[in-house]
């Protein structure tokens, strides 16, 4: 059991939970029989005994019955849950369109119904459920209060309220200015161009996946592995000085992680070259500088030239091809930036600590 | 008896007054009494019959709606009691809590906060799955993320007032980036540039965490800021651009369905 335990809080270390993340992520839009009753069923079986049984581990125990954390493990079983409906729903109107059937929405489109008493009885319906749920909840579970605010003593780990911490765990990758302000910033600009960049017409008021594969991957991608992977592993698996402990690990405050971190002007300069550091910011930087640059503008331009980029830059014409070819690579950033952490112990692309400019 | 009682409860000029359709028995009074009920008015007479399906919309929407009012009721209950004051605010969290009748309020507000995250977060993910946000429908979804911007300040500017550890040491972690905000945080990419002959206009008595917390540290002025904000501010823009969605949802073509 202890081996077993180790094994998974081995697996649960980012580099490895991410890979497997990512593997899992190609895998679930490669078998269509996951979306189905029966792989739903497997997928809620395999997720509550899993939950069931660490439940049996004291770690386990107390980091996920925080009164706080409780409904950050409902959102994951609830997000997965629908997750498998929109699928569902999605590969079934797939199967009809490919048998030249209308969608299963298109069959009732037409059929009116009255608000009264159709809709008015649901909506109150659901309010009622609503409201019991609520009140059971906030009976059972008592709102957290901690011990009155002391500026003077800090706890550890300081979090930030649940949903932003996956921001928090982009600060392990990125500085502030990224990680709080750039990046969130720009998942909003991104969110409000959507519908300007998304021309295909298709898949417009019912589930399909087959005739929108890459806007779905793509939010699936962002919102999935990136937004709430990074929350999980930000509320369950960060503990005293923002270490990662496993799920099963105790949170040891006298953990220590080696700082081996280096930038890339010294992978580039001191250990490629043999050379010192350069004084100026402007040669010291400049690979980084060029690396970066070439990635948001010359890659681009590469990928519009052939293949399925070209197909994008065909249908989407020049200013949304470039703008929303931009706000992917900038999401790209973050797990190519944590695979060079994990790799070479990159700890910065461009590091100009004299204006605070550090990717 | 009870028959005749209400029949004449029904049948008086009061209750007429009030109800004008009464229980609708046929298409036209169900049509009725959509149009004559301020509430009910936001919906159309008919609706899809696949829109309707829970398994369509999830109910996500109306539910976010409906957690909204919650967090509103429940919210003027806790302001009866609530001081925001360095030297009040924790022990009224303890009062509530302890002395309140009804003394779940608190816990009503704050799981139906989380909920209320969760739930818009589900919103978005059926309108995006079921390509709602196509044409013509993209300026709604635009109103949309801004509404989703705002439950979490929402949730975030709550998350101060009750003055304990986890409190303030969770806006202290948040309102940190504001630091590194470019140009205008004291530690941000190109702060240094705004500068007239040497003095520097963005410092961090300036910058955009002191606008955001009302001071070099957490303390009373951010708490009567977060606090304004929380209970007057933000419910009233979000109240305002709710009214806009709603609208657009009928205006832009009801529920979305193939067309």
């Amino acid at each position: 059991m202890d081996a077993l335990k180790g094994f998974i809080n081995f697996l649960a270390y980012p580099q490895w939970s991410f890979t497997l993340s990512l593997v899992g992520f190609a895998a679930i839009f490669w078998s269509k029989r996951l979306w189905s009753k029966t792989g739903g069923w497997l997928m809620l079986m395999a997720g509550t005994l899993f939950f069931g049984l660490s439940l049996l581990d004291p770690n386990f125990r107390k980091i996920v019955s925080k009164a706080d954390n409780v409904p950050i493990v409902m959102m994951v079983f609830i997000l997965g849950f629908f997750v498998w409906l929109s699928m569902n729903k999605a590969i079934n109107n797939d199967r009809r369109l490919d048998s030249g059937e209308p969608t299963f929405e298109k069959s009732e489109v037409e059929d009116k119904v009255f608000t009264w008493p159709d809709l008015v009885f649901s909506e109150f319906i659901c309010m009622v459920v609503l409201t019991v749920v609520l009140v059971v909840w906030s009976i059972a579970l008592q709102a957290p209060l901690e011990e009155p605010a002391n500026t003077s003593v800090a706890p550890n780990p300081s979090k930030a309220p649940w949903y932003f911490l996956g921001l928090q765990e982009m600060l392990v990758y990125f500085d502030p200015w990224m990680a709080g302000v750039v990046l969130p910033g720009l998942i909003v600009v991104g969110l409000m161009a959507l519908p300007y960049l998304d021309t295909n017409p298709k898949g417009n008021g019912y589930y399909t996946f087959k005739e929108r594969k890459a806007e779905i991957l793509a939010f699936m991608f962002g919102f999935l592995v990136l937004w709430t992977e990074l929350i999980v592993i930000g509320t369950f698996l960060r503990g005293p000085n923002w270490n990662f402990f496993g799920p099963y690990e105790f949170w040891d405050f006298n953990k220590i992680e080696p700082l081996v971190n280096v930038d890339l002007s010294e992978l580039i300069w001191i250990k490629l070259f043999g050379y010192g550091l350069p004084g100026h910011w402007l040669p010291r930087e400049i690979f980084g500088i060029l690396l970066l640059g070439g990635y948001f503008f010359a890659l681009p331009v590469l990928i519009a030239k052939r293949g399925i980029g070209k197909s994008w830059y065909e249908k989407m014409g020049p200013a949304r091809y470039y703008i929303g070819i931009s706000l992917m690579l900038t999401m790209m950033l973050l797990p190519l930036k944590m695979y060079c952490r994990w790799m070479f112990n990159l700890k910065y692309f461009v590091h100009i600590q004299e204006f605070f400019f550090n990717i | 008896m009870l028959k005749k009682l209400q029949s004449g409860i029904v049948k008086s000029q009061v209750w007429k007054s009030i109800f004008r359709v009464g229980i609708p028995t046929d298409n036209r009074k169900r049509a009725m009494a959509m149009l004559g009920n301020v509430a009910l008015h936001l919906h159309p007479i008919k609706v899809k019959k696949s829109g309707l399906r829970m398994s369509y919309t999830w109910c996500m929407g109306g539910t976010s709606f409906f957690l909204f009012l919650v967090e509103t009721i429940t919210g003027l209950l806790l302001m009866f009691y609530y001081r925001p004051t360095v030297e009040y605010a924790f022990f009224d969290m303890v009062d509530l809590r302890e002395v309140a009748a009804f003394g779940i309020m608190r816990e009503l507000h704050r799981w139906g906060a989380h909920a209320m995250v969760i739930t818009v977060w589900l919103h978005m993910f059926r309108v995006f799955m079921t390509g709602s946000y196509k044409p013509p429908r993209e300026f709604n979804w635009n109103v949309g993320v801004v509404l989703l911007v705002l439950t979490l300040l929402l949730s975030f500017t709550g998350y101060l007032l009750p003055w304990d550890q986890l409190a303030i040491w969770a806006i202290t972690v948040g309102s940190n980036m504001a630091r590194a905000t470019p140009l205008l945080g004291a530690e941000g990419p190109g702060a240094a540039l705004l500068s007239i002959g040497g003095t520097k206009l963005i410092h961090v008595g300036s910058d955009a965490r002191f606008a955001l917390i009302a001071g070099r540290t957490i303390g009373g002025g951010t708490l009567i800021r977060f606090y304004v904000l929380h209970c007057v501010g933000i419910p009233l823009v979000a109240a305002w651009l709710m009214a806009v969605h709603f609208w657009r949802v009928r205006r832009d073509g009801g529920i979305s369905g193939p067309m």
